[in-house]
C-alpha cells in the first residue's frame, strides 16, 4: 500500500498551535487527534481531539511546529484530506476537505466514502 | 455544507451519549440463539440462559392455557415438540419475511398454516387456534433471551446488535428489526453473521490478510470473503444459501429413517429429533443406534454428501468475487456454525480452501460474541474501541428504465452505508410524473430481478421530453436497509420511500438470481442492446413526427417522402429481433433528417431573435437536437407516469 497521508494548511496550524497555547494543561509534546469513528447519519464522522500521550501506532503529521495525530485505522479514510481552518464572518472553524468523501448528510457531521 | 469542527477533550466527543444500560449481542440462529456480553474485562462472553447452556434452542411452544405465561421457550419447549408437533414453532427464522404462498411454507414441515390471508405474511396456527406471525415468534425467542440474561447477570439489558445471514434481503433485515422492537429491545444495529464472527477472531488476534468465513449453521449457510488491514475489516464478497443447513441434514436423514412409513406431524418430529441426535452422536463415534437401527458414520455422509457440495458454488463464486483468482491468497478460513463440527464438513471445506479451517473459538459462539463486541463498539466511547466495520450489499440495487431494463445504482458487493444518485429525465413532451419502480438482482431485465417497491413522483413541470430532471438517490444504511428519493431538480418536488416489502425473498431465490445472472449475461446483453434501440427508434419517431407537424413547410416534398420512408421503414424493423437491423433504420433516418433538423434549428434561432425566449425554441427543436440534450443529461428515461 501507498503510504498514506493528510496535509495541514498553514491557517489550521496556527490555529491549532494557539488553541494549545490557550489551553490547560497542555504539555510541549501535545497535539491534535483527527480521527474518523462510526456514527452519525450518514456512517462515519470526523473526530477532532486533543492528544496529550500518542498511542504507538499514531502517525505524527508535524506542520510548522503543530501536531497531528493519526491512526492508522482513522488514516485509511482520510487519506489525501487537507485539514483548513476557516474564519469568515459567517462561521469558523476547522473543516476536513477529503478527496474520497462521496456523500455527507444534511449537517455535514457524517459522511461516506 | 460541510461543517466545521472544534476541538474536543479526549473523550468528549459529541456523537454518542453516554449509555448506562448494558448492550448485548444476540445470535437470532435457526436452530440455536445466543446472547453474549462484554463485560469489565473488555472480553465478549456468552452468557449460560438455558438449563446450564448458553445455546438457547429457537423453538416456541405455544400452551393450551392461552395465558401470558403459556409460552414456553428452550429446552422445554423442545421437549414438547414431538407431543405438540403444531403448536411448537422449530427454526422459525426460516419463515421470516416469507409469505404464505411461498415455497418454503410447502416443505416437509409439522405446521398447520392459518389459511385466508393471501400473499401475506405467514401465520402459524397454535393451541387454542391462535395466530402467530413469524415476527411475534422470534420476539418470544428475544424476550427470553433478554429476560434470562438480566437474571443471570444482574443488569438491565435495553441495546443490542442482532445478527442476521448476510444473505437475508430486506424484508428479512426489517423483519429481525421488528421482532426486536416487540420485544422491547432497541436494535442497535443489524450485523451480518460472518462479519460478526470475524469480528471476534480479528478483535483477539490481531488478524492482518485475506480470510474466508465458512458458516454452516442450522438453516443457512453463508460464505463471506473478508480483509482485515490494521483491524479495519471489509467484506470483499458474500455467498451462500439462505435454505442450507444443518436442519437439511437432519431432514435429509429423518427421509431416510421414516422410509415408506406413514408420515403424520407426529412421527416427523420424532424422526427429525432422532436424526438430528444420531447425527451429532456420529461427530465422535463411527456407528450409532437410530429408531432401533444402526447408522454409520458413512451411511450419514453418504446422506448429506450433496447437501455439502452445495456449498462448493457460492465459495468458488465469492472468491472471484472477491478477486481472487486461486485459493493460496486466502491466509485462513474460519468456521462458524454448529454445522461444521461435522467431520465431513471440515474435509470438505480443508479440500476445497486447500487450508486447514480455523475454529478456536466455539462455532456456535463466535457469531454472538462478535455481535457483543460490535455492540459494545457502538456503545462505548473509548477511542480504543473505535474499529470500522464495512458491510455489502448483497445483491445489486437499481430501478426500472424505459422498456423494462434494470438500471443498476448500486452494485453487488457495494460496501454499505452508501450512497448512489442518478439523473433520470422524462420520455413524453409534456410528462408530468414518473413511475420509480425499485428492483433488486443481477440481471438486465426487470421481470427477472425482484421488484422491491413501486411509487410515483408526480408535479413534475410539464416540459418537453428530455428536458425534466429527476434526481433518484438510493441510500443503503448500515443495516442494509434501503431509501430511495426522486427529486425533480427544477421545482424541488421530492417523493420517497423506504422499502419494506411485504414479504421476503423465496426458497433459494437469492442463489438462483445469482446463478442465472452468470447463465444468461449473453442473452441478458442481447435483450438489452434490442430494448434500447427500440426505445430509441420509438422517441425518434415520435420527435421527427412532431416536427413535420410544427415544420413540415421547411421541407421539399421529396425531402419529406424520403424522411417518411425512413420512419416506415424504422417502424416496420422495431418488431424485429435484431438490434443491429433497428440501429441502422435509426442511423439512417438520423442522417436523412440531419438537414432538416438544422432548418428547424435556423427557425429556432431566427424567432429568438425576433424577440421569442430561448426556453421556448430548445422545447422546439428536432431529433437531432434532443439527442445532444439527453447526451448530457442521463441517457436513462424512465416509465411515462400511466
Amino acid at each position: 500500500m501507498a503510504e498514506l497521508s493528510i496535509s495541514v494548511t498553514t491557517k489550521a496550524a496556527s490555529q491549532i498551535k494557539a488553541q494549545l497555547t490557550k489551553r490547560s494543561g497542555s504539555t510541549p509534546a501535545s497535539g491534535v487527534r483527527l480521527g474518523v469513528k462510526g456514527g452519525g447519519c450518514s456512517g462515519m464522522s470526523y473526530v477532532i481531539e486533543y492528544c496529550d500521550q500518542p498511542r504507538a501506532k499514531d502517525k505524527l503529521f508535524e506542520v510548522e511546529g503543530a501536531r497531528v495525530y493519526v491512526d492508522p485505522k482513522s488514516l485509511i479514510y482520510l487519506n489525501g484530506t487537507t485539514f483548513d481552518y476557516v474564519d469568515t464572518f459567517q462561521q469558523k472553524g476547522f473543516k476536513f476537505v477529503n478527496p474520497q468523501q462521496k456523500s455527507e448528510c444534511g449537517c455535514g457531521e457524517s459522511f461516506s466514502v | 455544507m460541510t461543517a466545521l469542527f472544534e476541538i474536543a477533550e479526549p473523550g468528549n466527543g459529541r456523537i454518542k451519549e453516554a449509555c448506562q444500560t448494558a448492550a448485548v449481542g444476540i445470535d437470532l440462529g435457526t436452530t440455536n440463539s445466543l446472547v453474549a456480553i462484554v463485560l469489565g474485562d473488555g472480553r465478549p462472553q456468552a452468557v449460560s440462559i438455558d438449563e446450564g447452556s448458553t445455546l438457547l434452542p429457537s423453538v416456541v411452544h405455544y400452551g393450551a392455557s392461552g395465558e401470558p405465561g403459556s409460552v414456553i421457550v428452550g429446552r422445554a419447549a423442545r421437549r414438547l415438540a414431538a407431543q405438540f408437533p403444531s403448536d411448537t414453532i422449530v427454526s422459525v427464522k426460516r419463515f421470516m419475511g416469507r409469505g404464505s404462498a411461498d415455497p418454503e411454507t410447502l416443505r416437509l414441515s409439522p405446521y398447520k398454516f392459518a389459511s385466508g390471508d393471501s400473499g401475506s405474511v405467514v401465520r402459524f396456527e397454535v393451541a387454542r387456534g391462535r395466530k402467530v406471525n413469524p415476527v411475534e415468534v422470534s420476539a418470544e425467542i428475544l424476550r427470553a433471551l433478554r429476560s434470562r440474561a438480566e437474571e443471570r447477570l444482574g443488569i438491565k439489558i435495553q441495546q443490542a446488535v442482532i445478527t442476521v445471514p448476510a444473505y437475508f434481503d430486506d424484508a428479512q433485515r426489517q423483519a429481525t428489526k421488528e421482532a426486536g422492537r416487540l420485544a422491547g429491545i432497541e436494535v442497535l444495529r443489524l450485523l451480518n453473521e460472518p462479519t460478526a464472527a470475524a469480528l471476534a477472531y480479528g478483535l483477539d488476534k490481531k488478524s492482518f490478510g485475506t480470510f474466508a468465513v465458512y458458516d454452516l449453521g442450522g438453516g443457512t449457510f453463508d460464505i463471506s470473503i473478508l480483509k482485515l488491514v490494521e483491524g479495519v475489516f471489509e467484506v470483499k464478497a458474500v455467498g451462500g444459501d439462505s435454505a442450507l443447513g444443518g436442519d437439511d441434514f437432519d431432514r435429509a436423514l429423518a427421509t431416510l429413517l421414516l422410509g415408506h412409513a406413514a408420515r403424520d406431524p407426529r412421527s416427523v418430529r420424532i424422526a427429525i429429533d432422532e436424526a438430528k441426535a444420531g447425527k451429532e452422536r456420529l461427530t465422535t463415534e463411527a456407528q450409532t443406534q437410530v429408531l432401533g437401527r444402526t447408522l454409520t458414520r458413512a451411511q450419514l455422509e453418504e446422506v448429506i454428501r450433496p447437501l455439502i457440495e452445495r456449498t462448493g458454488p457460492a465459495c468458488r463464486r465469492a472468491l472471484k468475487d472477491a478477486g481472487l483468482t486461486t485459493n493460496n491468497k486466502l491466509d485462513g478460513v474460519i468456521l462458524v456454525g454448529g454445522s461444521t463440527r461435522v467431520p465431513a464438513v471440515r474435509a470438505f471445506v480443508r479440500e476445497l480452501f486447500g487450508l486447514e479451517p480455523l475454529a478456536d473459538i466455539d462455532p456456535d459462539e463466535v457469531v454472538a460474541l462478535g455481535a457483543a463486541v460490535q455492540a459494545d463498539l457502538l456503545t462505548s466511547d473509548s477511542p480504543q474501541h473505535d474499529v470500522l466495520l464495512l458491510d455489502v450489499a448483497p445483491l445489486s440495487l437499481g430501478l426500472e428504465t424505459m422498456g423494462g431494463l434494470a438500471e443498476k445504482l448500486v452494485q453487488r458487493n457495494t460496501t454499505i452505508p452508501t450512497n448512489a444518485t442518478q439523473e433520470f429525465t422524462t420520455f413524453a413532451d409534456g410528462q408530468t410524473g414518473m413511475d420509480i419502480h425499485v428492483v433488486q438482482g443481477e440481471r438486465e431485465l426487470v421481470q427477472d430481478c425482484r421488484s422491491l417497491a413501486r411509487f410515483t413522483l408526480g408535479g413534475i413541470p410539464p416540459l418537453p421530453a428530455g428536458l425534466a430532471r429527476v434526481a433518484v438517490t438510493f441510500q443503503v444504511d448500515a443495516d442494509g436497509i434501503l431509501s430511495v428519493t426522486a427529486r425533480e431538480q427544477l421545482t424541488g418536488v421530492s417523493q420517497s420511500i423506504t422499502v419494506k416489502p411485504s414479504h421476503g425473498l423465496t426458497d433459494d431465490e437469492i442463489e438462483r438470481m445469482l446463478l442465472s445472472s452468470i447463465e444468461n449475461a449473453e442473452a441478458d446483453v442481447q435483450a438489452r442492446m434490442l430494448i434500447d434501440n427500440r426505445v430509441e427508434a420509438q422517441r425518434i419517431l415520435k420527435a421527427t413526427e412532431t416536427q413535420l407537424d410544427a415544420n413540415g413547410d421547411l421541407l421539399s416534398n421529396q425531402e419529406r417522402s424520403t424522411i417518411e420512408a425512413g420512419m416506415a421503414d424504422l417502424r416496420a424493423r422495431m418488431a424485429l429481433t435484431d438490434h443491429h437491423a433497428i440501429k441502422d433504420a435509426i442511423d439512417r433516418l438520423d442522417h436523412d433528417s440531419a438537414e432538416f433538423a438544422k432548418r428547424v434549428m435556423d427557425r429556432g434561432i431566427d424567432r429568438a431573435l425576433k424577440g421569442r425566449s430561448v426556453g421556448e425554441f430548445e422545447g422546439e427543436v428536432g431529433a437531432h437536437a434532443a439527442k445532444a440534450y439527453s447526451a448530457h443529461v442521463e441517457q436513462t428515461t424512465l416509465y411515462e407516469d400511466k
